[in-house]
């Protein structure tokens, strides 16, 4: 095994890194923008005089799902090419795995989730072009809420970059900071696709009754806000992995706890992102076709959503445990 | 940093267990939202029988929770028995 300096250490991280972030962050917005564009080429299909302005909804729709990989070419932008301009320490290393991968993933689900409102705005608008400003209003809310767990995994990323963590042991430190990055990056695949399920079933609800647009809004928004719950544990416990200084250790296993503790509410909030918008997503179905059950239908949501949540729960007491009592 | 045997078993338990509980909340949580989404679809068609449709999606969803519990359960032993 080679001998190399630190310099090259980080810069060899730092490129891995890069690879990971852009690489894993292109995969999501163009699946999204791929079901948005099928979706426009439907709704031309059936109603040809309207292509000019579906064709506008395509574009508009798919620059938002395209955010998501912006900021994944950004950050791996400036893994290659920034000197974060302070004493660089193995830490960097690990903190650059930690900042691609957190954003490359973290990018999929935002990206995905994105594109299914936009696709069913296109396919509304060719139902009911009336109501083109109502439904490009509710893609663009909806396609904004779905963005925001690409947005926590900039920010997780941007402070693995540029926070200076040189003050730190290095041994169970490394691990922390890949945990860190790992930990807000997975749990925002669950929640960008169900974010985004709620929002597509909101665009074809309104634009198969107009009328109720004001209750499919708010239910989406609920829907939609319940489903980026768990991406905020993952944060949560992304933010205690980097904040909490671990102690120096020359064991193994300490490096190994702050890790699992990452990939453990990393996983753990795919699911319940996903199954929360799937409940989300036929309430809000429901409540466009039956306006005068909303409420039965919101309440009947938040409790199934409440169960769906709990394994995501029992995910963040386990890294809990893990970061704290062992 | 010297890895002795019973570092190494450490080690390994807290990584499987965290392996355990993460990939363990994939399977529940899509399948309880998939009820309640199926549930909110049929209080929709008949609102009268909420209160049927509620305790059948409940039950469902803790059938469906079985296997998250097991991977609780394996993480716990894991952290804490080994």
């Amino acid at each position: 095994m080679m001998n190399l300096d630190v310099q090259s250490t980080v810069s060899l991280a730092s490129y891995v890194g890069a690879g990971f972030c852009i690489g894993l962050g292109a995969i999501g917005a163009a699946l999204g923008e791929g079901y948005t564009a099928g979706f426009a080429c439907e709704g031309i299909s059936q109603n040809t005089k309207k292509s000019g302005d579906i064709m506008k909804n395509m574009l508009v729709g798919q620059a938002v799902a395209e955010s998501a990989a912006i900021f994944a070419l950004v950050i791996a932008i400036l893994l290659i090419f920034t000197d974060p301009g302070m004493v660089l320490t193995l830490l960097s290393a690990s903190s650059a795995i930690g900042a691609g991968l957190c954003m490359g993933i973290g990018a999929i689900g935002s990206g995905i989730g994105s594109g299914f409102p936009a696709g069913q705005c296109c396919l509304g608008l060719s139902r009911q072009p009336a109501v083109s400003g109502k439904l490009t209003t509710n893609m663009l809310i909806g396609s904004a809420v779905c963005q925001t767990p690409a947005i926590f995994s900039m920010v997780v990323s941007l402070m693995l970059l540029f926070m200076d963590f040189s003050k730190l042991p290095l041994n169970p430190n490394w691990a922390a900071l890949i945990g860190a990055g790992l930990s807000t990056g997975l749990a925002a695949i669950g929640s960008g696709m169900g974010g985004g399920m709620a929002a597509g079933s909101s665009c074809q609800g309104i634009a198969r009754n107009p009328g109720t647009t004001g209750p499919v809004t708010t239910t989406m928004l609920i829907g939609q806000a319940v489903s980026q719950t768990p991406a905020i544990f993952g944060l949560l416990v992304s933010f205690i992995l980097m904040f909490k200084g671990f102690p120096e250790s020359t064991s193994l296993a300490a490096a190994m706890a702050p890790l699992a503790a990452g990939i453990c509410m990393g996983f753990g909030g795919i699911g319940p992102g996903i199954g929360n918008g799937f409940t989300a997503q036929y309430a809000v179905t429901w409540v466009a076709r039956n306006i005068e059950e909303a409420g039965a239908l919101t309440r009947t949501m938040l409790v199934g959503q409440a169960v769906s949540q709990s394994t995501a729960i029992y995910a963040m007491v386990v890294s809990l445990v893990l970061v704290f009592v062992l | 940093m010297e890895i002795t045997g019973v570092d190494l078993m450490k080690a390994a338990a807290y990584l499987g267990a965290g392996i355990a509980m993460g990939l363990g909340a994939i399977g529940p949580g899509v399948g309880e939202g998939f009820v309640g989404g199926k549930a909110c679809e049929a209080i929709g068609r008949k609102p009268n029988e909420a209160g049927l449709l509620t305790r059948t999606m409940l039950v469902g969803q803790a059938v469906s929770e079985s296997t998250g519990i097991y991977s609780l359960v394996v993480a716990l032993l894991l952290l804490f028995v080994v």
